[in-house]
């Protein structure tokens, strides 16, 4: 009988017609409330709602924001379904004296977002899924949402939902190489030692390119984060790539300051990285801000050694601002949403996103880590960036190397535009699992994608690829000696 | 030959081949090179040395080789096993530990809740109280931390030497103590109830692929209301194929006596060096 009884939902919404609420001038309570299944269920706020209308996460748990009850989920996905833009807008989670928030604004459309403001977000899910929508109505579309608005969007999207949404949209981005053009999929070699011995890490290095591994980027983390020990690598995988002539770039993932101070002492870097969260308190703690990263694009520019103009390399991933205490009652898929609301400005070449790098306290299990990837990867590319996945694991985590390859699976359908290659899948200096060189060609030929196109040339050169299929010869290092 | 002296070697042979069909494996893990007709063997034999990643190990298509694979599956189980295992009652008992718990009455409830583990259960704080040793110069505990296998397989020789050298020093040490499903900041709790000057923790550390054994030590002299982070000290990696147990204990307990002179641990001590 209780099934029969339909679904009743009574909103009441304050809404307000200036800018005050970009600034928490006078800040008014938002009642919201759902009667569901005979239940009354109260919101007090777009950001309540925003967090209990997301699947289970431990990090919303531990952070005592998530729904209490299956019901209550429901409620708030219910109530978020009947949210407009409108009222998202002018309810940013963060107010706009966070620079997460300033810059989100700042740089979006007021144009394309006052034409759609009256869609509902449940809209806005029709919309993006709609036979009628292509990947250009979705790239304009972007310019007028807000952070928190994709990320409400992708609340009330299923796993195929999320795949057939990514699906419809690719970015390009350039820096030495083309990344991103529909039917190619990079990788980023990841070649890491635990005390940065160059003879191992290039060992490493050779071993990923003869799996086909290293067109995105080859990238090294360093263990010793010392000016000096950073541009010897530098140095070291510079000088690798231009004697064998590989179309790809160098990257080593010290702090940005490290890497700007390496540059203007004359290192050669192809591609700059950071590490970015979606709130103020969190980049802090990060080290990194809006000015910083200016900074680095401009020494890019300048400095750096590739043709560009995209010239960055971000990472990012659910849960770290609630693990360094900076989530400010923010649900962990909002803060991703909005980390790349700000990462955007920087037009980088990739982004990477690694949920589950942190542990169970952010997402428990494999079940959790496959949704977040999910989420991550729609909800990236409708902020029109370059967007990758990172499928981890850590080893007290109840996830195996089949939820992460059911991860990785997923979301090449979906269409990333690369993946990490780590020898065997074990990183040896950080301690946690990811995509390995064999993952990278598996799935390029199981989907029947190519390398990007420049590095498909180089790989057809060395014996190492013929039509995209790993010749006898590949997967042997010492055909670098 | 009659009927029964056949049917008897018939029966004789059967249970002969049924013992030929036991079959016994010994799994090992070395490293070699398992690529196909590599340009150089040699050549991947000498950086197999020079990096403990996984390079060198070839493929069946584009997949890994069974071995390799399997290889990684069971460093995966260790790792894995290492964190949701609970360490063995005997293991407490031998080292005459008194055991005591945290307030996560679940493996679930530990990994997710952060503070569940930083506070004991009123049971094990009430037996502080009413049983162990107070004013003591030193605190030892012990925690499962995220390695059970850590404390099983380092933690015993590791305490040995530790007390050892702590009683050479003639320090007095209060009623030591294992804490399950415990972390690290339980030992300020600790370190109240039992009124004692200092107080070290040996805890299971997150494990690797590379080893599941590693403890890590936390000192903090006097820990109250005020105390942070840095004031902390901390000594990680302590396994056989880091630094071995029984020279981490010895040189913990020089570490030990010199922080109970300067009245100091973490950043404070450092800066006295």
């Amino acid at each position: 009988m209780q099934n029969s009884v339909p679904v009743a939902a009574f909103l009441f919404l304050l809404r307000w017609t200036d800018q005050s609420f970009l600034h928490g001038e006078g800040k008014k309570t938002v009642k919201l409330s759902c009667t569901l299944r005979g239940e009354v269920y109260r919101f007090h706020s777009v950001k309540e709602v925003l967090a209990k209308a997301g699947e289970e996460k431990s990090g919303d748990v531990m952070a005592g924001i998530g729904a209490g009850s299956s019901l209550e989920r429901m409620a708030a996905k219910y109530t978020l379904s009947e949210l407009t833009l409108k009222d998202i807008y002018e309810n940013p989670v963060i107010s706009a004296e966070d620079e997460v928030t300033r810059i989100i604004y700042e740089d979006m459309s007021r144009t394309i977002y006052e034409e759609i403001s009256g869609w509902t977000v449940g809209e806005l899910r029709e919309y993006v899924l709609s036979h009628d929508t292509g990947a250009e109505d979705l790239k304009r579309i972007s310019r007028g949402l807000t952070s928190e608005m994709i990320s409400g969007v992708a609340k009330l999207m299923s796993s195929i939902d999320l795949v057939l949404g990514a699906q419809k949209m690719r970015h390009e981005a350039h820096c030495n190489t083309t990344i991103g053009e529909p039917g190619r999929l990079a990788f980023r070699c990841q070649p890491n030692h635990p005390v940065d011995n160059p003879e191992g890490i290039l060992a490493s290095i050779k071993e990923g390119l003869s799996y086909g591994s290293g067109d995105a980027v080859i990238g090294i983390n360093p263990n010793n984060e010392a000016v000096e020990s950073v541009a010897k690598i530098l140095h070291m995988s510079h000088d690798f790539i231009q004697k064998w002539k590989i179309p790809t770039q160098n990257c080593v993932l010290a702090h940005i300051t490290t890497q700007m101070e390496a540059l203007r002492q004359g290192a050669p870097v192809a591609l700059m990285f950071q590490s970015l969260a979606g709130t103020n308190a969190a980049n802090d703690e990060f080290g990194v801000n809006a000015g910083i990263l200016d900074e680095g694009y401009e020494l890019m520019k300048s400095k750096g050694t590739s043709a560009g103009p995209n010239f960055f390399y971000f990472e990012t991933g659910q849960g770290s601002e609630v693990s360094l205490d900076g989530h400010e009652g923010v649900d962990m898929q909002t803060l991703e949403a909005r980390t790349y609301g700000y990462a955007r400005r920087w037009k980088p070449f990739m982004v990477n996103n690694v949920s589950g790098f942190i542990g169970p306290e952010t997402l428990f299990d494999g079940k959790q880590m496959i949704r977040a990837d999910l989420e991550d990867l729609f909800m990236g590319k409708l902020h029109n960036l370059p967007m990758g996945i990172a499928p981890t694991y850590t080893n007290h985590m109840q996830a195996d190397q089949n939820d992460q390859e059911i991860a990785g699976m997923l979301t090449a359908v979906g269409g990333a535009n690369f993946y990490m290659g780590v020898p065997g899948g074990d990183d040896v200096m950080l301690s946690y699992q990811d995509t390995s060189y064999h993952d990278d060609a598996s799935l390029r030929e199981m989907l029947g994608l190519r390398p990007l196109k420049e590095f498909e040339k180089w790989l057809q050169k060395m014996g190492i690829m013929e039509k995209g299929r790993l010749t006898n010869r590949a997967g042997d290092l010492s055909i670098f000696d | 030959m009659n009927i029964e002296q056949i049917v008897e070697e018939v029966l004789s042979e059967m249970g002969r081949s049924e013992k030929a069909e036991e079959k016994h494996l010994q799994y090992e893990q070395k490293k070699e090179v398992t690529v196909a007709d590599p340009v150089s063997k040699e050549n991947i034999e000498y950086v197999q040395r020079l990096t403990p990643a996984r390079i060198g190990i070839g493929r069946a298509g584009t997949r890994m080789r069974t071995k390799n694979y399997l290889d990684f599956r069971v460093d995966h189980a260790a790792a894995q096993d290492a964190v949701f295992k609970d360490v063995e009652d005997e293991v407490i008992e031998q080292m005459g530990l008194s055991l005591l718990k945290s307030r996560a009455v679940s493996m679930q409830e530990y990994l997710m809740n952060l503070d569940a583990g930083r506070k004991l259960d009123d049971a094990s704080a009430d037996w502080l109280k009413n049983h162990a040793e107070k004013g003591k110069q030193v605190q030892i505990i012990v925690s499962d931390g995220l390695s059970s296998t850590g404390v099983e397989e380092t933690v015993p020789d590791l305490y040995l030497s530790l007390t050892q050298g702590l009683e050479s020093k003639n320090i007095t040490v209060g009623t030591p103590v294992f804490i399950r499903k415990s972390r690290v900041w339980i030992q300020d709790e600790v370190a109240a109830l039992t009124d004692c000057e200092l107080v070290i923790s040996l805890i299971g550390e997150r494990p690797g692929l590379a080893t599941s054994k590693s403890i890590s030590a936390y000192i903090i002299y006097k820990p109250g209301e005020e105390s942070v982070e840095a004031d902390r000290t901390v000594f990680s990696n302590i396994h056989e194929g880091g630094v071995p147990p029984v020279e981490a204990g010895a040189y913990l307990a020089d570490v030990i006596e010199r922080m109970l002179e300067n009245k100091a641990s973490g950043v404070a001590f450092a800066r006295l060096k």
